[in-house]
């Protein structure tokens, strides 16, 4: 036992008063507003705006697929339109916005014991740049000849050709243009992020005392910072090749049979540019995920953590480890052979400190309280979908089971569940967990509940099967499968059985968004700590938190963020800014 | 994709030797108080918007070890033919060194108070930083003028392309160094402008630092130092 | 409390739906069942960790649920379960990662005495290329593709003069013959598949890609593109027929040699 200072011996942490910036008027508090609380709800309302275009996008894909030749309007360039920006915006737009953008500003000033961000006005810079960047993108849905169809994965050569839809109009073009002011926002909130964490910590907030939910963002916004200048680069030299024709990325082509200007390019360095990006990107969004559902495992089963630790040591390690994985998405894509054994091995690596943080989060149920609230429903809906998913990683980062079935329903199966459905559950859980701080009330239960089975049970539903046409071998980013000799009957029927599924958990998310406008003024009221969480932003004088967050002295933190049913104390939780002692055994026995 | 590896490998060394010192070992629920007095865990003692601008230089170093792996690659491909490079780019490298030592010496001013030095050296590298990008834009001229366009080889597609993204490094410093130096006349506080000036100059010398690596890049003796390297392995 | 019998549910429904649903693989048609075994190998092995996972979890929320009165225990960690965990971790990863690079290395050596066929992929359609008498493929250039020369292969080269050259149609291949499929686009990124061979590998306009497999059944096989590759991605199916050695032949009889095919061309062009 270290009990290192008496309480009443510590000095009062400094009061940031001078460096903070105050709102005149009604324009710099709510709209120009520099404050991460509010840049936070702008960023999480953006995000969640353009995300219901992905969710309509993803019905007119499901309408095409469950009922071929039903629906006129659905062209091929529509149908590639459809995918493309539904992936795109998913991936970047909502998930990258909503975790590191939405989240992050609002939980890391208030988990760290901070009054705000380090650098507000460059963090509200990066809220205007990344809603120019969503203006843009949406945009090119009205722009001649529509959005691009050239997959999410914007592939070079067909991504700027006219065989694609948008590959020679303004669709292509304004992708990448939004993509780049993507990147510039990002850089901007990620630099506040980062050095946030480094250097607004309250007195005493080591960093192994930092809640799981900082550690997940920290370092994803560290991975992120690094990864996306790949992104930056491919896109900057695939607009070259497009707007000014150089030759980066296009080789010598014959299009419709007339000779391009093009020659000489590497297809594959493009490649391994958007992955080198790419796959971090994977963890940038799964890494705050893994960080929010261990608080709220941990907060709702009203026990510690297991072996945190482990959980720090496996974010740091699975972060690192994602920068050397990237070309697994390449086996098939005409590399050299033998890469094929290193990126196999070092992805499978990658299994074991991901495996750990799974078996630390059932290991914290275990002789827990367990509350089924609906965050925790959530939390443990994630876990399914996230095994469930990161084993079927297995199959495809083994190199040669990835022959079979890559670029196949498997894979879209795959994804969609690792990265798709678990942390948009996470996502969900969190917003049933931190909407009382945000807005004083809590959810509708019932409504929750709902959204819960609905969403959780749907989105099972479609995706589990879907392995399984993979398996049989149906390819992805078809709109036709009419043709196809080895797809039984059955299996066009269970095609229609998803689709409809999809439309089901598509309507559950209405009745949440109506939930979260309803509770604003109907939701029962929550008092400051309706959780009886330990974690600082919890322990506001105010609720919602007021400009500056801590009133008139910051916090200072005392113990760690999971002291939950300590033997010998009085609650069953001690905030992290309670002073002394509890407890006589706090080794194991 | 050597190139960025090894820089990251650099940053995971630094993020390494950072978390070293962060007493990751330590079990937390057996340390209660305030243990922060005691043992230097809090940030760093260095100002916050130094740390915010290594931050982002690191960001900016990505970028262009990215550019230079991409460059090695697609140099590797059988359609590439090197470009002489223009003699002006001497000139200009000399001109960028002067710009960094004129902040080196406003910075040095500024510490000691002397703020007529911190005046001139700010408005020297200004003009210098000027001269340099002046110099660049006449280089690309003598380029397009002897017929080394842009599309006509991937060669000097990259020579342009990363010329002008460094260039827009420069362009955007400029910015920042102008509102200093419109400080160092209005009457900043000093020790604000003491670290406004010292961010200039920070953010001058590490451009300065990726111009050279750029230059030895484009003229060819990057990838005849990596040669040798693996020659020496093999 | 719904949640833990749900859990179980969804356990028992997902191994229920392995085994019972008639959505699976299709019959194999070439010597990659090392693929299949690895994939068998892989269920097994992540079929038993779902299970056992969202089983312990169902368990604990059945048994730990809150009633008045519970309380959680204490425990930060257990290093000695950790590790145990780590290692048995580390255990199943590697039977599935060894064999998968076994059969990797098996993928990537092509036997000697594979014969040659070029596959070439363009918006939306295939073409194939075999090499003649002389067991050897003319080299090829995209720069010399034209209407007469729709594969662009290298005229001045002796060796292409009796390339069979299929443009546009069906592919025929003899049973029982591994062989080396090399892949070439002339315009987007394509990916020659046939779901009962297993093997797949992209075209990549400017280099040559290739894979190989021996066919061990005969039949028809639909080809179809696996990398998108523009609008009418969908609609690049192919056929591929595995036929007796005499079908074979009989087939490959019928075929136009690249210097016949040019032929009346150069005639016209003299006129």
């Amino acid at each position: 036992m270290v009990d290192v200072t008496p309480a009443d011996a510590v000095p009062p942490a400094e009061v940031a008063e001078m460096e903070l910036y105050h709102p005149h008027s009604w324009w710099t508090k709510y709209v120009f507003s520099q404050d991460a609380k509010v840049i936070a709800i702008q960023y999480s309302a953006t995000a969640t705006a353009i995300g219901l275009v992905a969710l309509v996008l993803s019905w007119m894909m499901r309408l095409q697929l469950g009922f071929p030749g039903t629906f006129d309007f659905i062209t091929p360039e529509a149908y590639y339109q459809f995918i493309t920006m539904h992936g795109m915006i998913m991936v970047i737009y909502l998930l990258t916005a909503l975790f590191l953008g939405g989240f992050g500003n609002y939980l890391i000033p208030l988990m760290v014991g901070a009054r705000d961000m380090v650098f507000p006005y460059v963090n509200m810079l990066s809220y205007w740049i990344y809603l120019l960047a969503v203006l843009v993108l949406v945009s090119s849905f009205f722009a001649p000849g529509g959005p691009t169809g050239a997959g999410w994965t914007l592939y070079p050569p067909q991504a700027i050709m006219t065989g694609t839809p948008g590959g020679q109009d303004w669709g292509i073009i304004l992708m990448l243009v939004s993509l780049i002011l993507f990147i510039i926002g990002f850089t901007m909130g990620g630099l506040n992020y980062v050095v946030t964490v480094l250097q607004a910590r309250t007195r005493g907030m080591t960093l192994m005392r930092l809640p799981l939910t900082v550690w997940g963002i920290f370092t994803a916004t560290v991975m992120a910072l690094l990864a996306f200048p790949a992104l930056f680069v491919a896109c900057v030299m695939m607009l070259f090749d497009r707007a000014l024709g150089t030759s980066f990325f296009m080789p010598a082509i014959v299009e419709m049979g007339e000779q391009l200007q093009h020659g000489g390019g590497s297809p594959i360095l493009f490649q391994h540019l958007f992955w080198f990006f790419g796959h971090p990107e994977v963890y940038i969004v799964a890494l705050p995920a893994f960080g929010i559902v261990s608080d709220l495992i941990s907060t709702h089963a009203r026990k510690n953590i297991f072996g945190y630790r482990m959980m720090v040591w496996a974010i740091v390690g699975i972060g690192a480890l994602s920068f050397v994985v990237w070309a697994h998405h390449m086996y098939v894509s005409g590399m050299h052979p033998y890469f094929g054994f290193f990126f196999a091995t070092t992805t499978l690596i990658i299994a074991v400190p991901t495996a750990i943080k799974v078996y630390n989060w059932v290991l914290t149920l275990w002789r827990g309280d367990i509350h089924l609230t609906v965050p925790m429903l959530f939390a443990l809906a994630f876990i399914v979908t996230f095994v469930n998913g990161g084993l079927t990683g297995l199959f495809l980062g083994n190199v040669v089971v990835d022959v079979p079935l890559s670029d196949t329903m498997f894979v879209v199966a795959h994804f969609h569940m690792v990265m798709g459905v678990a942390p948009i559950l996470v996502i969900f859980g969190a917003i049933y967990h931190w909407y009382p701080k945000v807005t004083g009330r809590m959810l509708n239960e019932a409504m929750g509940q709902f959204h819960f089975w609905v969403t959780f049970l749907g989105a099972y539903l479609i995706f589990f099967p879907m392995h399984y046409l993979g398996l049989m071998g149906v390819p992805r980013r078809y709109n036709e499968l009419t043709d196809m000799t080895m797809m039984t009957e059955s299996a066009h029927d269970l095609n229609s059985f998803i689709s409809i599924m999809a439309f089901l958990v598509g309507f559950a998310q209405i009745v949440f968004l109506f939930n979260l406008i309803w509770s604003i003024r109907h939701g029962r009221e929550a008092g400051g700590n309706p959780w009886r969480a330990t974690t600082l932003e919890w322990q506001t004088p105010e609720t919602p938190p007021a400009h500056g967050n801590f009133g008139k002295e910051l916090p200072i933190v005392y113990r760690w963020a999971y002291d939950y049913s300590v033997p010998g104390a009085k609650e069953d939780f001690i905030p992290q800014n309670v002073p002394g002692s509890f407890g006589s055994s706090r080794e194991p026995a | 994709m050597s190139v960025i590896l090894v820089f990251l490998l650099v940053i995971a060394g630094f993020a390494g030797w950072w978390l070293s010192h962060q007493r990751l070992m330590a079990k937390p629920w057996l340390e209660q108080g305030a243990i922060g007095d005691i043992i230097g865990l809090e940030g760093s003692a260095l100002p916050t918007a130094k740390i915010g601008l290594g931050v982002f230089l690191a960001v900016v170093g990505c970028l262009f070890a990215l550019f230079t792996s991409a460059y090695f690659m697609r140099m590797a491909l059988s359609d590439w033919q090197a470009l002489p490079l223009p003699r002006v780019l001497w000139f200009n490298t000399g001109v960028l060194v002067l710009s960094s030592v004129a902040l080196q010496c406003a910075s040095v001013a500024a510490r000691r108070g002397q703020i007529d030095t911190v005046r001139l050296g700010l408005v020297t590298a200004g003009l210098t930083a000027l001269g340099f990008l002046i110099g660049q834009l006449v280089a690309w001229r003598e380029l397009t003028a002897d017929g080394y366009l842009l599309t006509a080889n991937p060669a000097n597609s990259f020579f342009y392309l990363i010329t002008g993204m460094h260039g827009l490094h420069i362009l955007g410093g400029l910015v920042g160094l102008s509102r200093t130096t419109a400080g160092a006349w209005n009457g900043t506080p000093p020790e604000r402008l003491r670290l406004s000036v010292e961010l200039c100059a920070m953010y001058w010398h590490f451009l300065l630092f990726v111009w050279l690596a750029i230059f030895a890049l484009l003229a060819g003796w990057a990838a005849t130092f990596i040669e040798i390297c693996r020659q020496l392995l093999t | 409390m719904a949640i833990a019998l749900v859990l179980v549910l969804v356990v028992v429904g997902s191994v229920l739906f392995h085994f019972l649903s008639p959505w699976w693989w299709t019959p194999i048609a070439s010597n990659w069942d090392y693929i299949d075994n690895t994939i068998i190998i892989t269920f097994w092995i992540t079929g038993v960790v779902f299970a056992a996972v969202v089983l312990f979890m169902a368990y604990c929320v059945f048994r730990f649920r809150h009633r008045e009165g519970n309380q959680a225990a204490y425990e930060p960690e257990n290093k000695r379960l950790e590790w145990w965990l780590t290692i048995v971790t580390a255990v199943g990863v590697t039977a599935m990662l060894v064999p998968g690079l076994f059969v990797w290395n098996q993928f990537v050596s092509v036997p000697s005495d594979a014969t040659v066929v070029e596959v070439v992929g363009q918006q939306w359609q295939w073409s194939f290329r075999l090499p003649g008498k002389d067991g050897k493929l003319g080299t090829s250039d995209t720069r010399n593709v034209s209407p007469e020369n729709p594969l662009g292969v290298n005229a001045s080269d002796a060796n292409g003069q009796d390339d069979v050259v299929v443009e546009a149609a069906d592919l025929h291949l003899p049973v029982g013959k591994p062989v080396k499929m090399l892949l070439r686009s002339i315009d987007v990124l394509h990916d020659f598949y046939v779901p009962e061979f297993r093997a797949k590998m992209d075209m990549i306009p400017g280099s040559v890609t290739y894979f190989w497999f021996t066919p061990t059944k005969t039949g028809t096989f639909q080809v179809l593109c696996a990398e998108l590759c523009g609008q009418g991605h969908p609609l690049m199916n192919g056929v591929v027929m595995v036929d007796t050695q005499e079908d074979y032949l009989a087939w490959l009889g019928e075929q136009q040699t690249f210097a016949q095919l040019s032929a009346p061309q150069q005639v016209g062009s003299a006129e």
